[in-house]
């Protein structure tokens, strides 16, 4: 067990040297780079000024080979200063457009994703959990039946769709106006509640219909073991046989699956934050991505990346610990 | 006894044959859930095929040509521009003036394009990356491993959008983003397989008496993991075409004037959903309705096809009345 978690904890390393490479490379590959699209906002705007590519381009730091402004980036190689300021030295870099360290970017922008992450999954595990194990002890009923058709329907409706429409429709017909600004949590609790809700059972509703499904089958799986018929045989209750018995077995997989789901959904939804105005981390992403600001797109991939990569770890562990039958080399 | 393993072998050989018509069979009897999903999966292959029937020669359908769209895809009529349905645009007209159902019925040429060429670059991509690593294991497996981890750790429509912004939008594109990164993710299911049959007594058996190891690959274990590829196969059109539709909603898959469902959604159609409600409302049908059909058919063979749902007996198995039944069927089975 001991050998099997340093193992698993040291192979971090490797994936993760191998995640940054993607997100420094992969974004730089993308037609159109940052000062062509810089300097055809400024023409946009009229600006007169417009300095010389090339001083830009240095003044930027984007001059230096890729490979030099990788190292700097990850901070395994001199900054034109002569120091070592980077990634690994907890310096996650500016902005190309406005200077703005990514830092600042992540402390105003990461509360409102982590407050739709948080509401989004205690309504998704609330509605998944209980129908999934009942669904599972009245297999191939007219309840099952509907549960299942609920959660495929969940899992067909494309969520762009069904928020578009949710937040358009319901403002014509009765006159509501959807909150278009952000009100923080700090501010004002209820509006900030309210303008959360909407988007947050969405969200909830669609990862529900997957947790749905695989408590639905885990249940049934344990519920046909040999050990589920002695502990009939005995004569327990069936709450007693469903709780202590199966569920305790049947969540193991369960817990792991929605414990993988977690940094996923903390990470921003970008489609959510999109349609519904939110300035979360999904939507700073994608307006990065239309801007080409290479280092807040690879601060948010990196920090996505490594949250995924440490939550699969620890969910594993978690998964030998819980469950005395795996044993790992 | 010669004669006995000689039977045995033709009939396991006929079985073999038959698996997808035998598989067809059960469907419609046990799932007609999944069934239903079939029927609205072939209804949407005819739609894309006959759409026009310029590809038999005649001409298109603004000409007045034969085929189920009575107009042609980006067939602007400024004059009838958003008109609401009515008996000549039974689901009304867009922006520029074209007929949204013909153009939903070319949509499904689109997603049944994406969700076939996406899916069987993905079989591919996980089959050679997937296979080697499980039956060989070893270092090559650990660096393997390393690559499929990286690129799992990314959320995928985080991925999808960086690399299509690569790219450039367009259907190949995203044909390819989505196979190969869906293969990719799909690796550790195709592996874990694997490594389950290397422990197998008859893959030991096989490698005792010397197959050859290309053989066992093919005779033992591709014959072995199809019905996983079958499942993750058909749980992943759906979700392709979901994918497909989220991009191009985002402006980053399959660009206007072309019919993507997806691509209806956005631009034009969020613009005039107040106007026009139907632009908005029948793409979004479409889609879910297709998505749905792929889901519940996926679901329907999974049932089918993965071992560790069969069966079951007692207090949340099979009821006892099917039981009794299936008993009756075998032993009028064996009699004969």
């Amino acid at each position: 067990m001991r050998a099997y978690l340093i193992r698993r904890i040291l192979l971090i390393i490797p994936t993760l040297f191998l995640v940054t490479i993607i997100v420094f490379m992969l974004v730089r590959f993308i037609p159109g780079d940052v000062l062509d699209i810089m300097i055809s906002e400024w023409m946009e705007e009229g600006s007169t000024d417009i300095q010389d590519i090339e001083d830009l381009r240095k003044a930027l730091g984007l001059d230096a080979p890729i490979f030099t402004q990788y190292g700097r980036w990850l901070g395994v190689w001199q900054q034109e200063t002569g120091e070592f300021s980077g990634m690994l030295q907890g310096n996650l870099g500016h902005s190309l457009w406005d200077n703005e360290p990514v830092v600042d970017i992540f402390k105003s922008r990461l509360p409102v994703s982590i407050e739709l992450g948080i509401l989004s999954m205690l309504i998704s595990w609330s509605i998944a959990l209980p129908i999934g194990i009942f669904m599972a002890t009245r297999q191939d009923s007219v309840m099952d039946y509907s549960g299942r058709i609920f959660a495929i329907v969940m899992l067909s409706i494309p969520g762009f769709w069904l928020m578009t429409m949710v937040i358009v429709y319901p403002s014509i017909w009765w006159g509501t106006m959807p909150n278009i600004v952000y009100v923080p949590i700090t501010e004002n609790l209820g509006e900030n509640l309210k303008q959360f809700l909407l988007p947050a059972f969405l969200t909830g509703a669609a990862t529900s219909a997957l947790t749905i499904r695989l408590t639905r089958t885990m249940m049934l799986e344990v519920l046909r073991q040999d050990f589920i018929r002695t502990a009939w045989a005995k004569g327990l209750s069936e709450r007693t046989v469903l709780i202590r018995h199966a569920v305790k077995n049947a969540f193991i997989p369960v817990i792991t699956v929605i414990g993988a789901q977690i940094p996923a959904i903390l990470a921003g939804q970008i489609v959510t934050e999109q349609i519904f105005a939110l300035p979360g981390i999904g939507r700073a992403f994608l307006e990065a991505l239309n801007q080409r600001d290479y280092p807040i797109i690879s601060a948010i991939n990196t920090m996505v990346a490594t949250a995924i990569l440490v939550m699969n770890v620890i969910v594993d562990i978690t998964y030998a610990w819980m469950d005395p039958r795996i044993r790992y080399k | 006894m010669a004669r006995t393993s000689e039977n045995t072998s033709m009939e396991m050989r006929r079985k073999r044959r038959f698996f997808l018509i035998d598989l067809f069979i059960r469907l419609f009897k046990e799932k007609p859930l999944g069934f239903l999903g079939l029927v609205i999966i072939m209804l949407l292959v005819l739609t894309a095929i006959f759409a026009d029937l310029t590809w038999l020669g005649f001409p298109p359908p603004e000409d007045g040509g034969p085929g189920l769209a009575s107009y042609g895809w980006n067939q602007i009529m400024l004059e009838q521009r958003l008109s609401p349905p009515s008996s000549q645009f039974l689901l009304g007209t867009d922006n520029l003036g074209r007929d949204m159902l013909s153009r939903i019925v070319y949509g499904a040429r689109i997603s049944i394009t994406v969700a076939l060429g996406a899916q069987a670059i993905s079989a591919v991509v996980k089959l050679l990356v997937g296979v080697p690593s499980g039956y060989f294991g070893g270092k090559y497996d650990i660096i393997l491993q390393r690559f499929v981890d990286a690129w799992i750790c990314f959320p995928p429509l985080a991925l999808y959008l960086t690399v299509m912004a690569v790219l450039g939008a367009g259907m190949w594109q995203v044909i390819v983003v989505l196979g190969v990164s869906g293969g990719i993710s799909q690796v550790r299911v195709i592996r874990s397989a694997v490594i389950r049959i290397r422990e197998e007594v008859y893959f030991e058996a096989a490698r005792a008496v010397g197959v050859p190891g290309h053989r066992i690959l093919v005779r033992h274990v591709l014959p072995n993991i199809i019905s996983v590829v079958i499942i993750s196969v058909a749980t992943g059109m759906g979700m392709v075409i979901l994918a497909e539709a989220t991009l191009s909603f985002l402006g980053l898959g399959i660009p206007p004037p072309y019919p993507s469902w997806g691509g209806m959604l956005s631009g034009s159609g969020r613009q005039f959903m107040t106007a026009a409600p139907w632009m908005m409302i029948w793409p979004g049908v479409a889609l879910s309705l297709v998505v749905f059909a792929f889901n519940m058919l996926a679901d329907a063979l999974r049932d089918l096809l993965d071992p560790r749902l069969r069966g079951g007996l007692g207090r949340y198995g099979m009821s006892h009345e099917k039981l009794r039944r299936l008993a009756e069927k075998k032993s009028a089975e064996m009699q004969r």
